[in-house]
């Protein structure tokens, strides 16, 4: 059913590496700004415990959101190129099935997501000395959950957006609202409750949620409601894209 | 002989909201034969192609490609036929053996690759990326890609606009191959000279809707018959020698010459005939045959370019 899977992928993972920025922009910068960002308040740390706070919490849970967002507006990005250059017509020319168009870049991502996680612990465990209370896997399962449910609305942005010059700004206005109401930069409790509410329709929130929770030592049974949450809006955005998805 | 027809269009019609796309348009393709859409850009071409493709869902009519429903059988349609689009292209960096590896793991069976590329003359170009590649030599991969499954029916869509004289010859020759190697062509040209050097059957179609479909010999004939011949004759001649020419039509004489318009296949030997026999010497003889560039503007009162 999945023709051509594995061979797409690995095609899109080549030519992917080959893009001027494509290896550098996407596990470079984020591997670099971790470090830089992690020496400076490494140094503050021994001053101030809100510091400490800052980098062993916050900024984890920061890299692996960013690396989500960019990720969807990477994936809209190439879906909406391969549109208005014809290329996803040519290929709806063939046995090529839209879904699989979709996984492949899915799984090239997370491939990639995969290399930067690793760079990041190896400098996570040179530069920091912090505290890690999570169980790596279980970290790690909630960061995938996390990743495919952020990765499904860009599912949504890229079966529609008719244009790469379009795909940026749709994808920025819909995402970083998402996150700054996430409750990553701020506690929701502070906010007033209809915002609370709208806050909590928002995947971005519930991944921000579990990801804090796992990754201070919380147990997955605590954060039932989030894991409920993000597979839900994997499924809904994933059937709604499915349908919705235009060749051309 | 009756040949099998592997496309069966009746009645196809295509809108775009309230645009009418395609209109009724009805033609069948015969087992081993080129046979080409053709008209000007806008006309329907493209859009009735990919509803045989199955990349379009009709709005009416009946569309039979190799037996089979090309939106319903999709999937098992794309196994057996293969498709070159217009203004396609690929990932920007994808190398040109890449371009094949993947399309051939795509059908269940497919030719050797290597020897394709190189049958195109592209195995030089065998590791350059898609971006780098000439007009012509992107249209030769997209050759390779529509005939890697060895599929029995081959679809062209406007395969050589933007190609320079050349490059367009080249790409004749590989059509004439394909040809040659027994299976059905369908092509879609706005250039009437590709479509007389290659079809063996066309149709005219303008507003989404098929005013003539024949051979191009067949449509010259009926269309446009007259034919001239033009020649500088020495000294003095009278021109009622030639208004006894059977099938004449009528006789310019300028500075330039004579100019001899009439019907009929033998009306040339006979403007010969007329010359030898009363003794005229002549310079610079040349005939014109209408092309299917003439029958186009007979049909629509304007060029195909307009």
């Amino acid at each position: 059913m999945l023709r051509g899977l594995f061979k797409l992928t690995w095609v899109e993972l080549k030519i992917f590496l080959r893009e001027p920025m494509g290896a550098i922009g996407t596990i470079g910068v984020p591997v670099l700004m971790f470090v830089v960002l992690g020496r400076i308040f490494q140094k503050r740390a021994e001053l101030s415990a809100d510091v400490t706070t800052f980098v062993a919490v916050f900024l984890p849970i920061f890299a692996t959101i960013l690396i989500a967002l960019s990720n969807v507006l990477s994936l809209t990005a190439i879906i909406s190129i391969y549109r208005e250059h014809g290329i996803l017509k040519r290929l709806k020319a063939t046995p090529l099935r839209a879904q699989t168009i979709l996984i492949t870049h899915v799984i090239v991502k997370l491939l990639l997501t995969v290399a930067t996680l690793f760079l990041l612990v190896l400098a996570g465990k040179t530069f920091y000395t912090a505290e890690v209370q999570a169980h790596p896997l279980s970290f790690a399962a909630a960061m995938l959950l996390s990743m495919l449910s952020i990765l499904s609305i860009g599912f949504v942005i890229a079966s529609i957006v008719p244009t790469a010059r379009f795909a940026q700004p749709v994808g920025s206005v819909i995402l970083y609202p998402m996150l700054a109401f996430s409750g990553l930069f701020f506690p929701l409790d502070a906010l007033p409750e209809p915002v609370q509410v709208a806050a909590n329709l928002l995947p971005l929130t519930h991944a921000v949620g579990l990801l804090q929770g796992i990754w201070t030592g919380g147990a997955w049974s605590d954060h039932l409601w989030q894991v409920a949450a993000l597979v839900a809006n994997f499924v809904v955005c994933t059937v709604l894209a499915g349908k919705i998805f235009r060749w051309e | 002989m009756a040949a099998t027809n592997v496309i069966e269009v009746t009645g196809l019609r295509k809108t775009y909201g309230k645009l009418v796309a395609v209109d009724d348009v009805s033609f069948e393709v015969r087992e081993g034969e080129i046979f080409g859409l053709i008209g000007p850009n806008g006309a329907g071409k493209t859009t009735s192609m990919e509803c045989v493709e199955g990349i379009r869902k009709i709005d009416g009519g009946a569309v039979s490609v190799l037996a089979l429903d090309p939106w319903k059988d999709s999937q098992e349609l794309q196994d057996r036929i293969g498709v070159q689009l217009q203004q396609a292209q690929l990932q920007k960096r994808i190398k040109v053996w890449e371009a094949v590896d993947l399309w051939a793991s795509l059908y269940p069976s497919t030719v050797d690759g290597d020897r394709l590329l190189e049958q195109l003359g592209l195995d030089d170009k065998r590791d350059a990326w898609f971006m780098t590649l000439s007009g012509g030599q992107k249209q030769r991969l997209f050759i390779a890609l529509a005939l890697i499954h060895d599929p029995d029916l081959v679809f062209l869509d406007e395969l050589t606009t933007g190609l320079d004289p050349q490059a367009r010859h080249a790409i004749w020759d590989l059509v004439r191959d394909i040809k040659t190697r027994g299976k059905t062509v369908f092509l879609t040209t706005h250039l009437m000279e590709e479509a007389e050097r290659l079809c063996d059957r066309v149709a005219v179609i303008e507003h989404g809707r098929i005013i003539a479909m024949d051979t191009p010999a067949a449509l010259v004939r009926e269309h446009c018959p007259e034919r001239a011949a033009i020649f500088q004759a020495d000294g003095e001649v009278d021109a009622a020698v030639f208004e006894r020419i059977p099938g004449i039509a009528s006789v310019d004489s300028g500075d330039s010459g004579f100019t001899l318009k009439g019907r009929g296949d033998d009306f040339v030997s006979e403007v010969i005939h007329a010359i030898s026999e009363s003794s005229i010497r002549v310079r610079d003889f040349r005939t014109e045959t209408p092309s299917l560039e003439d029958v186009f503007l007979k049909l629509t009162g304007h060029s195909i370019r307009d």
